[in-house]
């Protein structure tokens, strides 16, 4: 029976975030907080391994409180334990003090019960970094699996997985023995919507949570700003071209005047011209 | 740690189908800025099997040292093999600062290599410096979403590491004959100590033209209203010989692949030209184009940021325009396809 952990996030929703415009400063209220969208397909492809092979999912985040909230949408996806490691020590970690704290927890998770597979999204929406996932693996030894987009197979009985990691231009197919690690691109998979029984189930569920007291054999100089090598030194608004021209006049007249600025650049269509132009 | 004993600017040299893929060759020349500031040497680190004769064309694009791992185990790009020669080189020669283009490969070996070491890494930054006297790399980049942009620094770690969009840096112009120290080294990895095996490798060939070597793209956004809509946008791109992109939203609700889209979450484009047609223009987008060489917006929403970002604007129905622009390029094309005959 596989015991797969899904690590995910609670991220502000990048897409709704404002700026301030004076401070040029992210204004993290304007944004509501969500599950990080790559973790809900970290979360969904544990839950569909669990219906093939058999096993158990577990989620574990690291966060403040109020994180609760994205354990309790991975419940709804189909998770059956979430598990939190909340502590004022783990604030300002960067992705190596991150996956630090993380793996203190998998190591605790899995004296409850082995861990065979970890799972995680891609990236995160707000540090769109893609290191944790592997960090973890490496702390833990395991092979790294990044940009996974099939899992083809699981093999209990002789230990090894089998999945298609995504390349710039196709796709690589890749055996490794387990326990291992795979972050995954989104198009694994589709969220469908919860189910009731899941909802219900979701609303009632209180996870696990873990201060750093509770976690064994912790270097307290490795979690948190302390352990992150990385500082934000600068933060700035990404510079805005002034804005062109606009052209005027009605449609035939615009693309007149855009057909002549474009035919000016004649050696970019030299290979469309001549031809019959379709 | 002593950073006295750190010295030299390195890059990963990545190599695909027995070719140094672009980005390698590009942050050869970011790196030769930042060696030539620090008064340091530039040096690629060549892993492969077959590769040792690369060495020569990366001495023309600026390296000064290449240190090969020539070896069959290095055949496929895998984690722990590369990672394992990546860190003993490390070990062996200190260097202050490793530079990996923002691949799934150069993504994947840095954040392993990173974690071993340890060390600090920064993301798919955009933008490198490094403090003349200090060392100190500073390593910027666009962060949530591309909403702002933000300098990274790691001031007690050495090496300090970054991976790299590819097409934010240039290139040098190859130095036909230049030379420079090949340093073969011996790998002390056995197979059975790798734990990953890769079975096959499948390329795609349906792209017709790729979207990050494409010297026009035309883009479109949820302005189109729908997939059929979209098809103006194919219809546009075929046109002119050009590639198709489009917005995040657009590959969310499935209109086009995620392959195509351009932005922080998806590809960096420098095209000649590119068409953004009903995209409103969202940071995130506008961070994965704007260094295109000529922006065209067209949109029906004269308040669309995008048009803060372009060098033409049009405002206006898009199923109007297009279709007459469609209609004026190929009369064009038709005239001068008469002329020449």
């Amino acid at each position: 029976m596989l015991h797969i952990v899904a690590c995910i996030k609670q991220v502000p929703d990048t897409k709704i975030i404002k700026m301030n415009p004076k401070t040029n400063t992210m204004d993290r209220a304007s944004a509501p907080a969500i599950l990080n969208p790559y973790d809900a397909h970290a979360v969904e492809e544990a839950v569909r391994l669990k219906k093939r092979y058999g096993g158990t999912v577990s989620v574990l985040t690291m966060g403040p409180p109020p994180a609760v909230k994205a354990i309790k949408k991975c419940i709804e996806i189909g998770a059956d334990e979430g598990y939190m490691i909340s502590d004022r020590a783990f604030a300002g970690a960067d992705t190596l003090a991150t996956s630090y704290a993380l793996t203190k927890a998998i190591e605790k998770i899995s004296k409850i019960k082995p861990v065979d597979l970890i799972i995680c999204g891609k990236m995160t929406i707000d540090g769109d970094t893609g290191q944790v996932g592997p960090g973890i693996a490496r702390r833990l030894d395991m092979p790294p699996l990044t940009s996974v987009n099939m899992v083809k197979e699981i093999n209990m009985e002789e230990g090894y997985a089998v999945v298609h990691r995504k390349l710039e231009d196709g796709y690589e197919v890749i055996q490794s023995t387990m326990p291992c690690l795979m972050s995954v691109e989104k198009e694994i998979n589709e969220v469908p919507y919860s189910s009731m029984t899941n909802m219900l189930k979701a609303a009632r569920y209180q996870p696990i949570i873990w201060a750093v007291a509770d976690l064994e054999d912790v270097e307290r100089t490795q979690l948190g700003l302390k352990g992150s090598p990385t500082i934000v030194s600068k933060v700035w608004a990404p510079t805005k071209p002034s804005g062109g021209e606009m052209l005027e006049g009605d449609a035939a007249k615009q693309t007149e005047q855009l057909l002549n600025i474009l035919l000016e650049k004649k050696e970019l269509f030299a290979a469309v011209k001549g031809g019959d132009g379709s | 740690m002593s950073f006295e004993d750190y010295h030299g600017i390195w890059v990963f040299i990545e190599v695909k189908d027995g070719e140094v893929v672009p980005v390698s060759l590009e942050l050869l020349g970011a790196g030769k800025e930042l060696a030539d500031k620090r008064g340091t040497e530039l040096a690629g680190v060549l892993i492969g099997e077959n590769v040792t004769q690369l060495a020569d064309s990366l001495f023309e694009y600026g390296a000064d040292t290449v240190y090969v791992y020539d070896y069959a185990i290095f055949k496929d790009y895998r984690t722990e093999s590369y990672m394992k020669a990546l860190l003993e080189c490390c070990q062996k020669y200190k260097p202050e600062v490793i530079l990996y283009g923002a691949t799934s490969t150069g993504k994947d070996l840095a954040s392993a290599v990173a974690t071993d070491l340890p060390t600090g890494l920064t993301a798919d930054s955009t933008i490198l410096d490094i403090e003349e006297d200090t060392g100190l790399l500073l390593a910027s980049r666009p962060a949530f979403g591309g909403n702002i942009m933000a300098t990274i620094l790691c001031k007690k770690y050495r090496p300090q590491m970054a991976t790299v969009r590819p097409k934010v840096m240039k290139a040098l112009t190859p130095e036909p004959g230049r030379t420079g120290k090949l340093v073969e080294e011996t790998a002390s990895l056995k197979e059975e100590d790798i734990r990953t095996k890769v079975l096959e490798i499948v390329r795609h060939t349906t792209q017709k033209v790729k979207i990050d070597e494409a010297d026009i793209i035309v883009a479109g956004g949820k302005g189109l209203g729908s997939p059929n809509g979209f098809q103006l946008v194919h219809q546009l791109a075929e046109t002119l010989g050009g590639a198709v992109g489009g917005s995040r939203d657009v590959v969310e609700a499935g209109w086009i692949e995620h392959h195509h889209q351009v932005g922080q979450t998806g590809v960096t484009v420098t095209p000649k030209i590119y068409f953004a047609i009903g995209i409103s223009g969202a940071i995130q987008h506008i961070v994965g184009m704007q260094n295109s060489g000529l922006i065209i917006a067209i949109n029906n929403d004269p308040e669309a940021p995008i048009f803060q970002s372009s060098h033409y604007g049009i405002v206006g129905d898009a199923f109007e325009i297009v279709p007459l622009l469609i209609e004026q390029f190929k009369q064009a094309f038709n005239r001068e396809a008469v002329d020449h005959v």
